[in-house]
């Protein structure tokens, strides 16, 4: 798994190509829902853990720039069916890629929920807006076909991938597969040998951004490497 | 005939590709589809979309039809009405019909598949004929989350007896017990009533309908039906007119009962009394001619009352045009408010953002804009074919995760 060939890092070769793959998701709804905001803590704290992700990872891959306005599910709802500001403000700035478990994850939407509650003395509740529906979602994966050797190649097959390739090897392999730092950065740190380029993207905030914009900033890396 | 590839030049890049892949995992596995008909709207107009270029795909893509008689018809379209939670009367006896119908439809169709994609209510009760191999799943395109008690609890055994259920949304959702999927509607870009129209086409198209232009038309496309709110439209308009010069084009069929009949007559009441109401009764097949007017909008109403997943909203947002909608059925999740238009309660909502938008014309532009690559990430038929294929191989490939 290491690094051969030229140490020049235009035509240092892997030994072990990096494959592009896409994703598919197929939602499945869970037979639960919440009207007010102490039913959506509890059933956060029931859900399978897979729900927890549909409903925070999840919103990267399915929202764009022109619905990307609260960061996960909750805040959104809470926001605008409940119309809780203050409490939509809390869950919104939680930053799902920051925890090193969903369990970890789910805690914390709970115990904001918890808190905002013990301020308040009537439960805030959906009034004229629609429930909380419960999703998860099932991941098919796509092999796109491309395939990198060399960064160059890399850049290329990133740069014509399909954008879920961004939310499956950033989001997806990371939070569900277990690839901590996920396969860009692991491939180029253990396969391309370039440890600092890998940190660098293994940096990248996902956050409150878009498939697109996490593409720009990648190749925005790739190529100080690649002209240096 | 379409071709997949032709998908390349409208939806968003990469997606053809996506598909081509995930259509190599399911080569050669039969995908059957049974709905009611082939013609008409909603899943039919899908499916004669979709059905073509899975089998262009190299899926055994297949779609067969149930028939039977009229009372066999009248019990079907009256347990859909049922479980969209109108009363209807359902004795015993046409129930039992039904299931009889159905048993003599299993034994001159050939069902054996892979996956079978059953649509609505008409051709439900085929499962209880199913054969020993393949899966089997009901497709559910309308709203039966109120379904009425009797309908439902006939109908829950049917469903109880499919290894799972899609439905638009999951607001339309009632409990089965069965794995429930969530995949939305689409549209087709390329058909006559989605295909880009040259500027010339529209105005002789809008001319022949006999719609002036010269003033920012205000289009509801829809059946006249008190569901549709067509006459809150007109008193939206009215408010409206108070400030702008405006023209209102209402365009639909209209059914033979007793409400579509006084709709219609209350509609042409209000057009002869004002010359820049519009209303036109349009045949099913008038696809140019819907997406003419959609494209000599201004701004699109589909101020429903009562709604199933409202396409309309997506062809509008697919036409670069804010549209405002009614809080109901799969209009609140078509329409991003204040992105891509609003959602309204009321005949005041509707006049207050169609004033908003024409006092701020930058904003009808820049929502065109957002309304379209919404449509074209969300709406399309590209996106619902990368879900049946996602389907397809879910269920049949066993669990993916």
């Amino acid at each position: 798994m290491t690094a051969v060939g030229p140490v020049d890092a235009r035509t240092r070769m892997a030994t072990d190509p990096f494959v592009f793959f896409g994703c598919v998701e197929l939602r499945q709804a869970l037979d639960k829902t919440a009207l007010d905001e102490r039913e959506l803590m509890d059933r956060i704290e029931e859900v399978p853990a897979g729900s927890i992700f549909y409903h925070t990872h999840g919103y990267f891959l399915r929202h764009r720039p022109v619905t990307m306005a609260y960061g996960n599910d909750f805040a959104r709802w809470v926001a605008l069916e409940v119309r809780d500001q203050a409490l939509a403000e809390r869950l919104a700035l939680v930053d799902p890629f920051e925890f090193a478990s969903l369990e970890d994850l789910r805690e914390e939407l709970v115990s904001i929920i918890r808190d905002h509650l013990a301020t308040l003395s009537s439960v805030p509740r959906v009034e004229f807006g629609e429930p909380f529906y419960f999703q998860e979602s099932h991941v098919v994966e796509v092999p796109l076909g491309a395939t990198a050797r060399s960064l160059a190649e890399f850049r290329a097959g990133l740069a014509g991938a399909e954008a879920s390739a961004i939310y499956f090897h950033m989001v997806e392999a990371r939070t569900r597969l277990g690839r901590h730092s996920g396969d860009f950065a692991e491939w180029l740190r253990i396969s391309l040998g370039m440890p600092e380029l890998a940190e660098r993207i293994g940096r990248i905030d996902t956050y409150m951004t878009s498939l697109e914009r996490v593409r720009a900033k990648i190749l925005s890396l790739v190529d100080e490497v690649l002209e240096s | 005939m379409i071709k997949i590839d032709d998908y390349r030049q409208v939806a968003p890049p990469g997606t053809v590709d996506v598909i081509l892949k995930l259509a190599e995992r399911v080569q050669g596995r039969r995908f059957l589809h049974l709905s009611g008909g082939r013609f008409g709207g909603g899943a039919a107009e899908m499916l004669r979309t979709l059905v073509p270029i899975l089998a262009d795909l190299g899926v055994d893509a297949g779609w067969e039809i149930t028939g039977g008689d009229p009372v066999f018809y009248a019990t079907a379209r009256a347990l859909q009405q049922a479980l969209e939670g109108t009363e209807r009367l359902l004795t015993d006896e046409a129930l039992e019909h039904y299931r009889e119908m159905n048993r003599i439809n299993a034994k001159k169709l050939r069902l054996e598949a892979d996956l079978v994609l059953v649509h609505d209510v008409q051709p439900a009760s085929l499962i209880a004929d199913r054969p020993s191999v393949g899966r089997w799943v009901w497709r559910c395109d309308f709203d039966c989350s109120r379904a009425r008690r009797r309908a439902w609890s006939f109908f829950r055994t049917l469903l109880r007896q499919y290894d799972g259920a899609v439905f638009s949304l999951p607001r339309f959702i009632r409990r089965i017990g069965i794995p429930l999927y969530v995949i939305h509607p689409s549209i087709d870009p390329l058909s006559d009533k989605n295909r880009e129209l040259t500027p010339r086409e529209i105005t002789t198209i809008v001319g022949t309908l006999g719609v002036p232009l010269g003033k920012p038309l205000l289009v509801q496309i829809g059946p006249f039906t008190r569901d549709r709110d067509p006459l809150g439209v007109v008193n939206a308009y009215r408010l409206v007119k108070k400030s702008h010069p405006v023209r209102l084009v209402l365009a639909g069929s209209a059914g033979d009962d007793r409400e579509s009949l006084d709709v219609l007559s209350d509609l042409r009441e209000a057009a002869q009394r004002d010359e820049d109401i519009v209303v036109l009764e349009l045949p099913p097949d008038a696809h140019l001619q819907i997406n003419a007017l959609q494209r000599a909008a201004t701004i699109v109403l589909q101020k429903s009352l009562r709604e199933g997943f409202g396409l309309g909203a997506a062809e509008a947002m697919w036409k670069g045009k804010p549209v405002i909608g009614g809080f109901a059925g799969g209009l609140p999740q078509q329409i991003v408010y204040d992105v891509t238009g609003y959602t309204v309660r009321s005949v005041e909502g509707a006049a207050f953002r169609i004033r908003h938008l024409l006092n701020n014309p930058e904003l009808i532009a820049r929502m065109g804009a957002a309304g379209r690559e919404h449509a074209r990430r969300s709406f399309l038929t590209t996106r619902h074919l990368t879900e049946y294929l996602a389907l397809l191989i879910h269920v049949t490939d066993g669990r993916e995760r």
